[in-house]
C-alpha cells in the first residue's frame, strides 16, 4: 500500500521517496506513504527515527533532499510553509506570548485577510470547539498546559486546513490529562473530518487514536497499517518490540507449509506460527507471540514450552509472570488480575502453551 | 573572611559611585567657587548650561547625532542579530568578531582614518555623517544585546506563524519584532548612549561649529575648567541613569514573558 | 525564510562595517604610506618611527601602565565578581548598580570626576588640608598614579562582568562536593574555585589589556607631560606635527598588536561575552 495512488478526497497526502540527509546520515530515507483524506495517521518511532523530520518536511520547515510531497495530487515539495495551508500543532504549543487567546486563534484568519465581521464568529466557533470561549482575553502565561494545548488546536483548525500536523502535542502534559486530550483531539478530528498526521513516541497514544500508523526506525518505515494489525502481525522484531511487549523466541526454520512454518528452538522444541511470504528451511528466525496470548498449563494451544517461574509482577489490571525456559529464553505471560486466581509461586515448574494461530515467524 | 568580603566589596562600590555622586552634588551648588560640600544649593549651573546658546547648540548636535546613530545601528544590528540567530552560515563566530572590531580597535586610529577620508569627501562637520560613523561604534553594543534577546525567541513561534499562513514580512512585524521589542528598545537606548557619550570620533569629525557635548567638555578640561562642566556632566549622568532605568524596567518585564 | 537567505540580513551591518570602518582604515594606511609617500621609503619610515626615542618611550609607558591597570582591575574586580556570583536579591542589584552606572557613564565625565577629586585644589587635597594632615597639596593629578586610577575606574566593569559570567557557570555542587570531601574553605577556593574561574581571569585580563593599550582620553587628560602613551603620540603627530605618515606607521603598529591580542582573546573566549552578561 506504500505510495499507492489514492482515491480523490480533500486532505489526502502522498509522500513519495521523501529523503533528508544531514551530512552522510540519511535522517529520513526514501519514505513513501499514502495517507487518505480524513484519516488519523500516526508516525510512531523512537527518538532519532526521523518521524519529526518527516513532519517538518511535510510542514515545509525542512527542505527535502529528494522525493515529493503531494496534497490532493498537488505537488507541495517546493511550496514555502506559509502557502501550504496545513495546520500545525507544536510540541511546546508555540502560543504567541504577546497575543491573547482570541488574537492567537485569529492570527491565521488575519494572515488570510478575513474581514473583521467574518473573523469574530469563526474564532468564537473554534474556541467553542475546544471549550475555551471564556478564555478569549487571557494570555498564554495565564493558562494551564492543557488549555494552551487547546488554543494551539483551535488556532490550527480555525482556517479549515485539510490536514493538521501534530508534533508530539501531548508530550508536555501529565498522564491523566494526556488521556483526556487524546479523546478530545480524536473527537474534533472526527467531527471536522480532517486528516491528522500525528507524530509521537508514545505507542499507547498512537494505538488509541490512529486509524492507521507507520512505525519508523533509522529514517525508514518499518510497517504501516491499522494499529490492531500492526500489533498482532508485526513484520519484524523491531515492530514487535516497539509496539507493546513481545515474546521473541530464537531458532531456525525447520519446515514450511501453506502459510505456516515450524521453528526449531535451540533446545530442540518445535513451535509453529504463521508466515507472510516464502521462507526457506534452515534460516535463522524468531517466533513472535504477545504475552497475553500465552497460558500457564497445556490448555493454551499446541505450541508448548517448559520452564520455571522466575518472577511475578502486578501491573494493575494484569499480572505478568516471567518463565525461564533454559538457554536464555524468558517468556512473559500476562493474565487478567482476577483476585481469586491461583498463581504459581516463583521456583515452581510450569508448562506454557499457546496457539500457533497467534504466533508469527519473523526474520530479522 | 565572612566579614572581609562584603566590607571590601562595599568599599569598592563606594569608590565606584563616589566620583559620580560628587559631580552630581557639585552641579547643584550655588553660584561662586565650586567646593565640596557646597555651601548653598541651586540650579544656577544648570541655568548657565541651558542658558548658554553654545551649550544649547552642542546639546542639540549631540541629540541629532545620537538619534541618527541609534536608528542606523539598531536597524542594521537587528537584521544582523536575526541572521546570526536564525541563519545558517559557516564561521558565525568569526563574522561576529569582525562586527565587534569597532570597540576593539583603538578609537584614536579609527577616528584618524575616518577623518582622513571625511576631509577628502568634505564631510567633516556633517551631522548625518558623524551619526553614521557613531553607528559603527554603537553596532557591537546593539548586536550583543539583540543576540541575547533574539535567542530567547522560540523558533517554533516563527514556524507556527508561517504554518498559519503568515508571510515573512508579517512574521517579522507581528511575531519577531513584538517578541524582541524589549531587547530592541534596550539596544536602541544603548546605541543612543554610545553616540551621545562618544568623544574621540566627534573630536575629529565635528567642525568648530558642530561641537557635541563631550567635545565641549574636553575643550574646557584642556583649556580652563568652567564650573558649568559639573552641570553638563551631571546632565550626561542623568541621561545614563535614565537609560539604565528604562532598561532595568524592560528586563523585569521581559523575564516572565519569555519563560515558555 | 530559507536559512541561507536569512544570512543575507547581515549585509547592512557588514556594508556599514566595510564602508565606514574597514575602508577608511585601509584607505588611510594605503594613502599615507604608499601613495603620499614613496613606497620604497616604507622600510626606512617604519624603522625611523618605531625606533624613535619618543615611540620607544611611549611603548614602554603604554605597556607599563596597561599592566598596572590590568593587575589593579583584576585585584579589585575578582572579589566583586565573586560576591555577585554568590548573592541574589537586593545586595546583588545594589552592587550591579554600582558597577553598571560608571560602566555606561561617558568616559569624559568619569575622567572629569576624578580630576575634581585628585586636582591640586581637588576634594582630596582639600580634605587632607582641612584635617591638617598636609600643608602643601599632594601631586595626585597629572602623573602615572592618576592615569592608573582613571583607567582602572573606566575598565573595572569589563573585568567584573567577564569574571561574573565565568563564575556563574561554576557548578555549585562541585564546591559542595569538595566540602563533603573535607576540604577547608581556603583549600576549596585555591584548588577548586580559582582553577574553575581561571578562564574568566584570562578573558578579563586580556580584554582589559587590549582596551588599555589603545587608551587615549584618560591618559591625555590625567597624565603628566612625560606620561605619553602610544595613542596620544599618534594623536599628537596628526594634530600638532601634522606627520601623517608617522601617525600611520604608529597606528599600524598599535593596530597589529591589538589585533594579535584580540585573536588570542577570540581563541580563548566567547566573543559574545565581550560586554559581559548580567
Amino acid at each position: 500500500m506504500n505510495g499507492a495512488p489514492l482515491p480523490d478526497g480533500k486532505g489526502a497526502l502522498d509522500l513519495d521517496g521523501l529523503t533528508k540527509r544531514y551530512g552522510e546520515e540519511r535522517v529520513v530515507d526514501a519514505v513513501s506513504l499514502g495517507i487518505r483524506a480524513g484519516e488519523f495517521f500516526s508516525l510512531l518511532g523512537p527518538s532519532g527515527s526521523g518521524k519529526t523530520t518527516t513532519l517538518m518536511m511535510i510542514a515545509g520547515f525542512v527542505a527535502p533532499d529528494g522525493g515529493a510531497i503531494r496534497v490532493d495530487g498537488a505537488d507541495l515539495t517546493r511550496v514555502p510553509p506559509q502557502r501550504r495551508g496545513l495546520g500545525m500543532v507544536f510540541q511546546n504549543y508555540a502560543i504567541f506570548p504577546h497575543l491573547n487567546v482570541f488574537e492567537n486563534v485569529a492570527f491565521p484568519l488575519r494572515a488570510r485577510r478575513v474581514t473583521e465581521a467574518e473573523l469574530r464568529p469563526r474564532v468564537q466557533a473554534a474556541l467553542a470547539l475546544v471549550r475555551l470561549e471564556r478564555f478569549a482575553e487571557r494570555f498564554a502565561r495565564q493558562l494551564s498546559g492543557g488549555q494552551q494545548q487547546r488554543v494551539a488546536i483551535a488556532r490550527a483548525i480555525v482556517f479549515h486546513p485539510p490536514i493538521v500536523l501534530m508534533d508530539e502535542p501531548l508530550g508536555a502534559l501529565d498522564k491523566n490529562l494526556r488521556y483526556d486530550m487524546q479523546v478530545e483531539i480524536k473527537d474534533i478530528q472526527r467531527r471536522l473530518g480532517m486528516t491528522v498526521i500525528y507524530v509521537t513516541h508514545d505507542q499507547e497514544e498512537a494505538v488509541n487514536m490512529s486509524d492507521r500508523l507507520a512505525i519508523m526506525n533509522h529514517g525508514r518505515i518499518e510497517q504501516v497499517g491499522p494499529p490492531g494489525d500492526v500489533y498482532q502481525r508485526p513484520h519484524n522484531a523491531f515492530v514487535a518490540r516497539f509496539l507493546g511487549e513481545a515474546n521473541l523466541i530464537a531458532g531456525t526454520i525447520d519446515r514450511v507449509h501453506a502459510g505456516e512454518a515450524a521453528l526449531r528452538t535451540e533446545d530442540g522444541t518445535l513451535l509453529r506460527g504463521s508466515i507472510d511470504g516464502p521462507l526457506e528451511a534452515g534460516r535463522a528466525a524468531a517466533l513472535f507471540v504477545r504475552p497475553e496470548q500465552l497460558a500457564l498449563g497445556d490448555g493454551g494451544g499446541e505450541n508448548r514450552m517448559h520452564g520455571t517461574v522466575a518472577r511475578r509482577s502486578f501491573l494493575g489490571s494484569t499480572v505478568r509472570t516471567q518463565v525461564d525456559s533454559g538457554r536464555g529464553v524468558h517468556l512473559l505471560i500476562d493474565m487478567i488480575n482476577a483476585g481469586a486466581m491461583r498463581m504459581p509461586e516463583p521456583g515452581s515448574a510450569v508448562t506454557v502453551s499457546w496457539s500457533p494461530a497467534c504466533s508469527r515467524i519473523l526474520i530479522g | 573572611m565572612r566579614r572581609v568580603l562584603p566590607t571590601y566589596v562595599g568599599l569598592i562600590c563606594l569608590l565606584l559611585m563616589a566620583p559620580i555622586v560628587i559631580v552630581v552634588i557639585l552641579a547643584f551648588s550655588g553660584p561662586g567657587y565650586l567646593q565640596f560640600p557646597p555651601k548653598t544649593y541651586s540650579l544656577h549651573w544648570f541655568a548657565r548650561f541651558l542658558g548658554d546658546p553654545q551649550w544649547r547648540a552642542s546639546l542639540w548636535f549631540s541629540l541629532i547625532i545620537g538619534l541618527i546613530a541609534c536608528v542606523v545601528a539598531t536597524v542594521a544590528g537587528f537584521f544582523a542579530a536575526y541572521a546570526f540567530v536564525r541563519g545558517s552560515v559557516r564561521g558565525k563566530k568569526l563574522l561576529l568578531s569582525l562586527l565587534l572590531l569597532p570597540i576593539i580597535v583603538p578609537t584614536v586610529i579609527t577616528s584618524i582614518a575616518m577623518y582622513f577620508l571625511s576631509a577628502r569627501l568634505h564631510l567633516v562637520g556633517n551631522l548625518v555623517w558623524v551619526g553614521v560613523c557613531h553607528a559603527v561604534i554603537a553596532l557591537p553594543v546593539v548586536l550583543l544585546i539583540l543576540l541575547s534577546s533574539l535567542q530567547g525567541v522560540d523558533v517554533n513561534l516563527e514556524r507556527a506563524a508561517l504554518s498559519l499562513g503568515a508571510g515573512h514580512v508579517r512574521v517579522f512585524l507581528r511575531v519577531v519584532v513584538p517578541l524582541a521589542a524589549p531587547g530592541i528598545v534596550s539596544a536602541a537606548l544603548f546605541a543612543f548612549l554610545a553616540s551621545f557619550d562618544e568623544l574621540i570620533i566627534s573630536l575629529f569629525l565635528t567642525g568648530v561649529r558642530t561641537q557635541t557635548l563631550p567635545v565641549r567638555i574636553w575643550n574646557s578640561l584642556h583649556l580652563e575648567i568652567e564650573p558649568t562642566i559639573a552641570a553638563v556632566s551631571a546632565f550626561l549622568i542623568g541621561v545614563t541613569g535614565l537609560v539604565l532605568l528604562i532598561d532595568g524596567a524592560l528586563r523585569m518585564r521581559r523575564r516572565p514573558a519569555m519563560k515558555l | 525564510m530559507k536559512p541561507h537567505r536569512t544570512t543575507l540580513l547581515m549585509l547592512p551591518a557588514f556594508a556599514m562595517l566595510g564602508c565606514i570602518f574597514l575602508a577608511p582604515l585601509a584607505w588611510f594606511f594605503v594613502h599615507t604610506l604608499l601613495i603620499d609617500s614613496d613606497p620604497s621609503d616604507l622600510r626606512d619610515q617604519l624603522v625611523a618611527v618605531l625606533a624613535s626615542r619618543a615611540m620607544l618611550r611611549a611603548i614602554v609607558t603604554t605597556n607599563w601602565i596597561s599592566l598596572l591597570v590590568t593587575v589593579t582591575v583584576l585585584l579589585l574586580g575578582y572579589p566583586i565578581a565573586y560576591y555577585l556570583a554568590n548573592r541574589r536579591g537586593f545586595r546583588f542589584t545594589l552592587v550591579v548598580f554600582c558597577v553598571i552606572v560608571p560602566y555606561f557613564t561617558s568616559i569624559i565625565v568619569r575622567t572629569y570626576s576624578w580630576m575634581v577629586l585628585l586636582g591640586r585644589e581637588g576634594l582630596i587635597n582639600q580634605a587632607l588640608r582641612d584635617l591638617h594632615l598636609i600643608s602643601d597639596p599632594l601631586p595626585l593629578l597629572y602623573n602615572q598614579f592618576s592615569i592608573v586610577i582613571g583607567m582602572t575606574y573606566v575598565l573595572l566593569p569589563y573585568m567584573v562582568l567577564t569574571l561574573f559570567a565565568a563564575m556563574k557557570g561554576i557548578d555549585r555542587n562541585l564546591l559542595l562536593a569538595a566540602r563533603g570531601m573535607g576540604a577547608s574553605g581556603p583549600m576549596i577556593f585555591r584548588r577548586v574555585y580559582l582553577p574553575l574561574s581561571r578562564h574568566g581571569v584570562i578573558s578579563g585580563a586580556l580584554i582589559v589589556f587590549i582596551l588599555s593599550i589603545g587608551f587615549f582620553i584618560t591618559p591625555a587628560l590625567m597624565g603628566g607631560p612625560s606620561d605619553v602613551m602610544v595613542a596620544m603620540l599618534i594623536e599628537r603627530s596628526v594634530e600638532i606635527t601634522l606627520d601623517w605618515p608617522g601617525a600611520a606607521v604608529m597606528s599600524l603598529f598599535l593596530l597589529s598588536v591589538t589585533l594579535l591580542l584580540y585573536a588570542v582573546y577570540y581563541r580563548v573566549t566567547d566573543v559574545r561575552r565581550l560586554m559581559g552578561t548580567v
